[in-house]
């Protein structure tokens, strides 16, 4: 059995299974980019085209974040499996908690580029516009920030995956097999 | 002989100093409608001027046309205010690679000497803090002019250049042979107070 687009009662949907590991992957690699081009020296090859990259791949994964919030408000959601009132409760916050982060280190990112003005180039294909600075000295405010929320977002993504595993090899349910493809039926 | 010496002294020292203190104008840079501005600019990779400046700073003078030797100025800059038209190099600006802006938040010129040449062109010594450090230098100075204003205040205006080594401030993130060196350019309007 093909696994529909849409979530269902037991399952995640292609829709939001392509969303989640597509974003999934690009975040795991923005990180120790984003470290690598603060180690970058100035004559480096790499100054200029690897935070080009970064800024351009932070504007997609916006884009991304925004369809994913959108499709996930109007589909079902998965019910969850096994767990107490506060394991439920504690499992919302986490996920929130990993919106929120990814949404704060977007946004950081983009104000520390924008905070002059200049607009982001996106692979140089178009331009996302900056809009005006909120603070003073937003560029160093918002990238403390950035640094800060993305590396509590890499931990608490670390979290999320030791417990999906943890549900997959010890519980043994369907937490992490319903939000693959290769597993089909759930 | 030498009592009559060190009177004759002590008695110009005070002339002197009755003097400065008759006349020498004292006044504070108009820096709240920005009428003036201290602008540097670094070679970029040896082929043009990265031109920059600091948005914040303040400081006062005295100069008197008729004792030009008695002149001191002060001046403090805020070094988070650098600005040179891009906010993701202000930020690398304001790191630990350069000014280091959280532990060093201000740049100091504290004027120790003033000698005037007879075509107007004068050079003002004095120190300059930057990065915690302090170091002696000399500032080129011109005056530009002075006179009443149009609102009730008397102004005068100069312009100052001075050059350093960013490593001689302790400042030694390497941006290549060419650009080694810091030009400043100060220019200074002040109000008679």
């Amino acid at each position: 059995m093909a696994i529909s687009i849409k979530n269902t009662r037991a399952r995640y949907g292609l829709a939001a299974i392509s969303l989640h590991w597509l974003m999934a992957l690009i975040i795991i690699g923005m990180y120790p980019l984003g470290l690598y081009i603060d180690s970058l020296g100035y004559y480096d090859a790499a100054y200029k085209t690897v935070p080009h990259w970064h800024k351009s791949v932070g504007m997609v994964l916006l884009a991304l974040l925004v369809v994913r919030l959108l499709w996930r408000s109007i589909s079902i959601k998965p019910k969850v499996l096994f767990h107490s009132a506060v394991q439920k409760r504690v499992v919302k916050l986490a996920h929130s908690s990993l919106y929120t982060l990814m949404f704060v280190a977007l946004l950081s990112g983009y104000m520390i580029s924008t905070a002059d003005g200049r607009a982001i180039a996106v692979f140089n294909w178009f331009e996302v516009p900056a809009l005006p600075a909120v603070i003073d000295e937003q560029e160093d405010v918002a990238g403390l920030i950035h640094y800060w929320v993305t590396t509590s977002l890499i931990i608490l993504a670390g979290a999320h995956a030791l417990a999906a595993l943890k549900h997959h090899f010890i519980n043994k349910d369907k937490t992490l097999s319903r939000m693959l493809v290769s597993t089909g039926r759930a | 002989m030498k009592m009559k010496s060190l009177i004759a002294g002590a008695v110009l020292a005070g002339a002197t100093f009755s003097t400065s203190a008759l006349y020498a104008a004292d006044y504070v840079i108009d820096n709240k409608d920005a009428h003036a501005s201290i602008n540097f600019r670094v070679s970029h990779l040896g082929y043009s001027w990265l031109q920059g400046r600091f948005n914040k700073f303040e400081g006062q003078f005295s100069f008197d046309e008729a004792n030009p030797a008695a002149s001191t100025a002060t001046v403090n800059i805020s070094t988070k205010s650098v600005d040179s038209n891009h906010a993701e190099r202000d930020k690398h600006i304001r790191s630990d690679d350069f000014l280091d802006v959280s532990k060093f938040p201000s740049a100091k010129f504290e004027s120790t000497a003033f000698n005037m040449n007879d075509d107007g062109s004068a050079v003002m010594t004095g120190n300059f803090t930057l990065h915690g450090v302090t170091k002696p230098i000399e500032i080129a100075v011109s005056k530009l002019g002075e006179g009443d204003d149009p609102w009730g205040d008397y102004r005068s205006g100069f312009t100052g250049t001075t050059e350093f080594k960013m490593k001689d401030f302790g400042i030694t993130k390497n941006l290549g042979p060419a650009s080694e060196t810091v030009y400043l350019e100060l220019h200074v309007e002040g109000i008679r107070q």
